[in-house]
């Protein structure tokens, strides 16, 4: 799904709007293996308070599924940048697993993940991926068993988002020591792809993260910072990715 | 880990272990002598259990119909049933050589339960409630701090219960090693609905005992409010292969039609949020709405996986009532029982007020006094008499 050494920038769907978070997409593209959506949830019980602030911010300025498949479908006429969907079940529920599935394939949605969708529960989910040629991504996190690790890999298409910390998302200073074991263990168990995120801010963790193994590191608070903060977003967000990439 | 189609653990994959840890703790310790024998022992020399069902003979004769029988449990220590759960699930929590308790709270009653049980068992309390809720329930909040917690305001969302939640469910994702979080309703994922569900129990129980002694009779309804529905499962539980009508009060806020109430069985869609799949109110889209009710305690856009299911065979009755009539039903209570019901427990009140009448006097009504008035006195007084 993406290339070895990748960065996954996240970027929030319609914060603040549908045409900036398009202009923001194509500032990180180039510098971007993939790119995670992420689908502006009421209440995103697993995100730290930057992320959170920027669905408030979707919401607030009436945020509707349409508008991320219109990004989605703007997006993609112009960059074959995969895009993977982020976002919390209700929505997909509410709409109907089968339909939102449907429109996510037909706007070029190249993968979905689900943030509270366990393996355990994902049976419908899983098939109707299988039926529209829709990537499937799961989150394991470091207190994940082998055989649970083993289950979350088979189910995953697309790739293995592997959790570096038990907490929510947000930029961190450091990377806790215990995520290098749990990617050297994940490296040895699954066959997918392994992207690490939560807590990633800096070239620094990208690279620590790929000496061990790793295959991508997401990017989420700290672009969403920069997108809320800096008074030329465009720039500094193509600055950072270039920093992340090891290109500066 | 469902209740036919509802329930379900929908969590990030950082919970799964901590929820089967908690499973497996539970599953050992719910038949284990000591533990049960330890658990009763708080619960009556401490929480002062039983308590007592009371005969409201002047409620009874005023509405003239159903005999209305009352389980007190705003006697209870804390001054609501939700100290049955707390000291369970927190002597649960120590036997897992968990150190801190963590808890949201809406009105404040689970918080002082929790920060009451953490107190005496010595564990370190923290409490997350919306800062709307802080502002309501300053009582409440004084109380949690003599006792010793640490109240924890949420800013994010409505500033209310599922804000709580959410921000206890973050942080119980970077605690769990030393930390258990202690829910408050028989909401959530798997298996909190059932841990909570046996702790209230005790409240069905006692009141089956005690309407056979003093009736020789099963009650003919049980009527209780529900926001998660925590008192109502409790009371309901013990009945529910009986012929008894089981009816729960929905928080009808300002009624049904304007949207601002916390009705979600009775206005709300299926979804899957805060762990669980159930009836949830929310948009077209799967956004979680703002809810309104005059009772924090009932101001949650959810509700248990279990009612959800009892509704759907049909073997429960859920119905609302609106702020206005939980008001009218407060005054009532008061004034003609002497019993100044909390504003939660108030929708059950008034409920069985329009039931009873509509009874034969030889039938009976329980209804489960979920907690007692005190914390609602400035609510009360700020919008004067009705």
């Amino acid at each position: 799904m993406f290339e070895r050494g990748s960065i996954i920038p996240y970027i929030t769907a319609g914060d603040p709007s549908v045409e900036k978070t398009l202009r923001f997409m194509f500032a990180v593209e180039e510098f971007a293996g993939a790119i995670e959506l992420g689908i502006p949830f009421s209440d995103p019980i697993a995100d730290g308070k930057t992320i959170q602030e920027s669905h408030e911010r979707a919401l607030r300025n009436g945020f509707r599924l349409e508008n991320v498949f219109k990004i989605l479908s703007t997006f993609k006429r112009e960059s074959e940048t995969p895009v993977v969907l982020m976002t919390y079940y209700n929505p997909i529920f509410r709409t109907g697993v089968k339909e939102f599935i449907a429109r996510a394939r037909e706007s070029g949605a190249d993968g979905i993940l689900v943030v509270d969708l366990p393996v355990g529960h994902s049976r419908e989910f899983l098939d109707g991926a299988r039926r529209e040629g829709i990537k499937t991504v799961f989150l394991a996190a470091p207190n994940t068993p082998d055989k649970r690790l083993v289950e979350i890999d088979r189910a995953a298409t697309g790739f293995v988002y592997l959790i570096s910390l038990y907490g929510t998302t947000g930029a961190r200073k450091e990377l806790p020591e215990s995520v290098f074991e749990f990617v050297k263990r994940a490296r040895m168990l699954c066959s997918n792809r392994l992207a690490v995120g939560f807590g990633v801010s800096r070239r620094g963790h990208v690279e620590e993260l790929l000496d061990v193994g790793a295959d991508g590191v997401i990017v989420g608070s700290a672009l969403i910072r920069i997108i809320t903060e800096k008074e030329k977003p465009i720039e500094a967000l193509k600055e950072k990715m270039k920093e992340l990439a090891g290109l500066i | 880990m469902w209740f036919g189609r509802f329930g379900g653990q929908f969590v990030p994959e950082t919970l799964i272990e901590p929820l089967k840890e908690l499973e497996e703790a539970y599953r050992r310790l719910r038949d284990d002598e000591e533990f049960n024998s330890t658990l009763s022992r708080y619960l009556r020399d401490w929480a002062g259990r039983p308590t007592p069902l009371y005969y409201a003979e002047r409620l009874t004769k005023k509405l003239g119909g159903a005999k209305i029988y009352i389980k007190r449990e705003d006697l209870l220590h804390g001054g609501a049933h939700k100290t049955n759960n707390a000291i369970g699930q927190a002597l649960l929590a120590k036997s897992m050589g968990k150190t801190r308790l963590i808890a949201e709270t809406g009105a404040g009653q689970h918080g002082v339960a929790t920060a009451m049980a953490g107190a005496l068992l010595g564990m370190e309390v923290d409490i997350y409630m919306g800062s709307e809720d802080v502002e309501r329930q300053k009582m409440n909040v004084f109380r949690m701090e003599l006792l010793g917690a640490h109240v924890i305001p949420v800013q994010s969302g409505s500033k209310t219960l599922k804000d709580a939640i959410n921000e206890a469910l973050r942080n119980w994702v970077a605690s769990f090693e030393n930390s258990h979080y202690l829910i408050g309703s028989v909401v959530g994922p798997h298996p909190y609905p059932i841990i909570v569900r046996d702790f209230q129990s005790v409240i069905g129980k006692e009141v089956r005992k005690q309407i056979l002694e003093a009736e020789a009779l099963l009650p003919d309804a049980i009527i209780a409010c529900v926001g998660g529905g925590s008192n109502a499962i409790g009371i309901f539980y013990p009945f529910v292969k009986d012929e008894v009508r089981l009816i729960g009060v929905e928080a009808g806020g300002k009624g049904l039609r304007t949207g601002l109430h916390a009705a979600s069985l009775n206005a709300g869609e299926l979804g899957v949020f805060h762990g669980m799949l159930s009836y949830f109110l929310q948009d077209e889209e799967g956004q979680i709405m703002p809810t309104h009710s005059i009772s924090a305690g009932l101001d949650y856009p959810g509700v248990g996986p279990e009612h959800a299911d009892l509704k759907e065979s049909g073997r429960a009755e859920y119905v609302t009532v609106a702020d206005g009539e939980a008001l009218r039903a407060f005054h009532e209570l008061s004034r003609t029982e002497g019993i100044i019901p909390a504003l939660e427990s108030a929708h059950a009140v008034a409920y069985a007020m329009k039931l009873a009448p509509e009874m034969k006097g030889d039938e009976i009504i329980i209804i489960n006094l979920s907690g007692r008035g005190d914390k609602d006195l400035d609510i009360v007084r700020g919008i004067g008499n009705v």
